[in-house]
């Protein structure tokens, strides 16, 4: 069997290694015009702040393609023949498959912007992306970053560290308000302000403006406002690359149309990654999912597919992490932004540090827990997963709410006193009592 | 020292900022304590000691001022930006220069002592004070060291201060350097006693377990010195065995010695430079390995010859000591281990040469609660964990897979889940059952990493 994989990041790669594992015999070829090798999306900022070379944002040695015969080719894929089951490349013979693997990503999202044509105008997905705002940004003093997204603050947060001076544009009335509470998006403000960046709410970009040499001199705001500057970052979220499923003739729509086993419509043919787009995906899941762990899943899933295991995807609860500047967010299940009839959030902030706690459940007898999301504290992964599984309620997470605890040793414990904030608020209720604090000793004591 | 930034030949190398009018003013107070520190080195007597003291008080004002500078102020957190763009800490000119000026002074150290004339005398006050003898070179060596630990490590609390674990562990080793390694021994001295460190055991020390070592704690230390030969014989053979078994081999070797003190305080800035490859994991492995087995098999042929009545080896104990002293205690601790901080890391002995951490990691993998636990399937492969770690472990591989990480070399420093932006990361003393366990929350896949 002959498995070609357009794209080698998370999602191609995974595939690979477990056709790799389910299949030793299997040839399998990775094609990439990007990189030589699967780099880390996500580190691409540090590699701007100067914390990682790019050697280092590789996940696995270069060894490791070569003794795992897994086959690297680095150049672009220009047609796929469906029929003939061929890829057609831009530099090298074509490539026969027997099976197929589309995991091309995704690129900036444009929304036809006046001026978005100007040098200085880029997003952030790749490692041309990084190594093209290094270059354009040496001399640049003053900056505005569009979109208040992951994206959006990881762009604040790398231009800051170079001392220029970066304001906001947010839709939103607060912070990533597709996403976070408005609690969350406070402290995250709070961030923003403590690094130095200027953040215009329930602003949007109108138009960039340029000077004679095609060069970004300003941007001018859905609010009328010009603000001056050399550098215009676009954050206002990511694509599917598409174009090779479209000239191979297969069904799309934003992306490339798959149904549960993540086969695209022509037989052979699958997608995974940031380029799928799921067509009936279940309740309260997005078609497409733009994010490194559903990708990893995604191209773990289609692997056994592809193998002769046919495996629906599905993920299971939902899990996401960032970084915003200093201060670190968690995520389990389903948090929504905003109310949510028939479902209640606890939430809990400490009066001075920056951490916080929210646990969002149903509102009836059972309690049921929804979702987990922490800011500033570490919250361990397959206690919330299996909380989330098992449908356990409200008191007995907060009652055992240790067990959660990731922070590392000599971290203060705030368990308690969340306790108590939540018999505070619902003196109605029975009161809670913590049974199990962290750690190991906490393990034996309590019992 | 640190204000000459080059740029050095990476692939975003990038002009770095000019450095603040505050933190060159701080910069040139250290520079001009190395320059009287110089000057007092060749000077003659009448201005010896007077450059010698304001060259050191310079020295370590500026080091404090700088520190506080550059991390006692705004936002607590990671502190990376231009970590690999500055030469100073990316192998450029800067670092170089620091190599070699700290090469040198070891070189000069252990061959040519008496060119250290002019720094020792002004100690001899001190050492009179502390130890009621003049100093000597190794009273100026420990001196310095001890100073060294203490300033980087005022930088090392005031950089991690966002961190409860670093802040203990970093007072810790501070503790264990002045308390341990220079004042205690200083006392010991001067009570006309053996001089004995009581924070190095065996295999490390590895003539505190050697017949003539005992011997003569015993003969000169009377029931102080059967004391010491207890205290090093339970140490090496039953504390380190059962601390190990409960928190891992970073009881000692990132809270209490002193090669690791000086390493997580004054190397800090340079933990990133160990090699991650899987090359220098099997140089690793082939060499430390050796040097244990050397210390051990050594020793034990030492107490047959003494238990012969000398007839086994006959002089060659005193023979090996002199080898093994210059081979391994010289040129690998010292001129590699810190002369080379900047190019090749600070934990090049700690990782490759050190019998302790060979010993240790032996028992930290095999009969230890010990691991680092990664968080389900929260990783995304950033490298930032394998970058801070000073042993050169590929900590992403682990993390990757959702696999804990078990590997004897790990000094639990905690700087990997300290530097995780995705809060994976954890070192735990969990149950021993289940200890390699991988998260059900990732498939890990099987393809082999180290072989």
């Amino acid at each position: 069997m002959h498995l070609v994989i357009i794209g080698n990041g998370i999602a191609g790669v995974t595939c690979a290694q477990t056709v790799r594992r389910l299949r030793p015999d299997a040839r399998i070829t990775l094609v990439s015009a990007e990189t030589a090798h699967h780099i880390s999306r996500p580190a691409l900022m540090y590699l701007y702040m100067g914390h990682l070379r790019t050697i280092d944002i590789k996940p696995y040695e270069d060894w490791y393609w070569a003794e795992n015969r897994l086959e690297l080719v680095q150049d672009r894929a220009t047609h796929v023949d469906v029929l003939a089951q061929q890829v057609h490349l831009l530099r090298h013979p074509p490539l026969r498959y027997n099976s197929l693997l589309l995991a091309t990503g995704s690129g900036t999202q444009y929304y036809n912007w006046p001026g978005q044509h100007l040098s200085g105008v880029q997003g952030l997905v790749s490692l041309p992306d990084v190594e093209l705002m290094t270059r354009t940004t040496a001399k640049v003093r003053q900056a505005v970053v569009v979109g208040g997204g992951l994206i959006g603050i990881e762009l604040a947060e790398m231009l800051r560290s170079r001392g220029i001076a970066v304001t906001m544009l947010v839709r939103d009335a607060h912070y990533w308000g597709s996403v976070l509470p408005a609690e969350e998006a406070a402290m995250v403000h709070k961030q923003l302000q403590r690094h130095g960046v200027e953040v215009l709410y329930n602003t949007e970009l109108a138009e960039v403006l340029g000077d004679e040499a095609e060069q970004v001199r300003a941007v001018r705001t859905s609010t009328g406002a010009e603000l001056p500057c050399q550098w215009v970052g676009i954050a206002t979220g990511v694509q599917p690359k598409i174009e090779l499923a479209l000239g191979a003739g297969l069904a799309t729509e934003r992306g490339i149309l798959v149904d549960e086993l993540l086969q695209t419509s022509a037989a052979n043919v699958y997608a995974a990654g940031d380029c799928a787009q799921r067509r009936n995906p279940p309740a309260g899941e997005a078609a497409i999912e733009p994010l490194w762990y559903t990708g990893r899943m995604q191209g773990e899933t289609v692997a056994h597919t592809i193998c002769g295991q046919p495996t629906p995807y599905r993920r299971g609860p939902w899990f996401n992490s960032a970084k915003f500047f200093a201060l670190e967010y968690q995520v389990y299940g389903r948090v929504p932004p905003q109310p949510v009839p028939g479902e209640v959030s606890f939430w809990w902030q400490h009066a001075t540090a920056p951490c916080a706690l929210r646990l969002h459940y149903r509102l009836d007898a059972t309690q049921t827990l929804l979702g987990i999301s922490s800011m500033g504290l570490r919250l361990r992964h397959e206690t919330c997963d299996a909380w989330l599984r098992q449908g356990v309620s409200v008191r007995y997470v907060l009652e055992h709410l240790g067990q959660a605890n990731f922070d590392p040793e000599f971290y203060p414990e705030h368990e308690a006193a969340i306790v108590a904030a939540y018999n505070a608020r619902h003196p109605e209720q029975p009161p809670l009592r913590l049974r199990r604090r962290k750690g190991l000793l906490a393990r034996l004591l309590s019992v | 020292m640190l204000h000459l930034a080059t740029t050095s030949a990476q692939p975003l190398a990038t002009p770095v900022p000019d450095t603040s009018l505050a933190e060159r003013l701080w910069l040139s107070v250290v520079s001009l304590g190395l320059v009287g520190l110089s000057v007092a080195a060749v000077a003659p007597t009448l201005l010896r000691d007077t450059a010698f003291w304001l060259g050191l008080l310079l020295l370590s004002a500026g080091t404090l001022g700088w520190s506080w500078l550059k991390f006692g102020r705004g936002p607590a957190g990671v502190r990376h930006n231009y970590l690999w763009q500055r030469g100073s800490t990316s192998r450029g000119v800067v670092a170089w220069l620091t190599a070699v000026a700290l090469t040198g002074f070891y070189i000069v150290l252990y061959w040519w002592p008496q060119y250290l004339e002019n720094l020792i005398r002004p100690l001899d006050g001190l050492s009179q004070t502390l130890r009621r003898k003049p100093a000597d070179q190794w009273f100026l060596y420990g001196t310095f060291y001890t100073l060294a630990v203490l300033l980087m490590g005022a930088r090392a609390y005031l950089k991690y201060r966002h961190s409860p674990y670093h802040r203990v562990r970093t007072l810790s080793v501070v503790f264990f350097q002045l308390g341990f390694a220079w004042l205690l021994p200083g006392l010991l001295l001067a009570l006309q006693k053996p001089e004995f460190y009581f924070s190095y055991f065996w295999p490390l020390k590895y003539d505190y377990l050697f017949p003539g070592t005992v011997e003569y704690l015993v003969r000169d230390g009377q029931a102080l010195g059967v004391f010491m030969v207890f205290w090093g014989a339970a140490m090496a053979l039953v504390a380190t065995p059962v601390l190990t078994y409960f928190f891992g081999k970073r009881w000692y070797c990132s809270w209490v010695c002193g090669c690791g003190g000086l390493a997580e305080t004054a190397g800090d800035a340079y933990r990133h430079l160990s090699d991650k490859r899987r090359g220098a994991w099997r140089y690793e492995v082939s060499i430390v390995y050796t040097v244990l087995g050397f210390v051990v098999v050594t020793t034990a042929l030492l107490w047959l010859n003494t238990y012969l009545g000398g007839t086994l080896l006959g002089r060659l104990s005193d023979e090996f000591s002199r080898t093994y002293g210059f081979v391994i205690g010289s040129v690998f601790s010292g001129v590699v281990g810190v002369g080379f901080y900047p190019i090749l890391g600070n934990r090049v002995w700690c990782r490759y040469g050190c019998p302790m951490a060979a010993y240790l990691g032996l028992l930290q993998k095999h009969f230890s609660r010990f691991r680092i636990t990664t968080n389900g399937g929260q990783c995304v492969s950033c490298g930032n964990c394998s970058n801070v770690c000073e042993m050169g472990i590929d900590v992403k591989q682990y993390a990757q897979r959702g696999e804990p990480i078990i590997r004897a070399a790990c000094v639990g420093c905690g700087m990997c889940a300290t530097a995780c932006p995705r809060g994976v990361l954890n070192l735990e003393n969990g149950p021993r059952q289940g200890r390699y366990q991988a998260s059900q929350l990732i498939q890990a896949e099987s393809l082999r990493i180290l072989s």
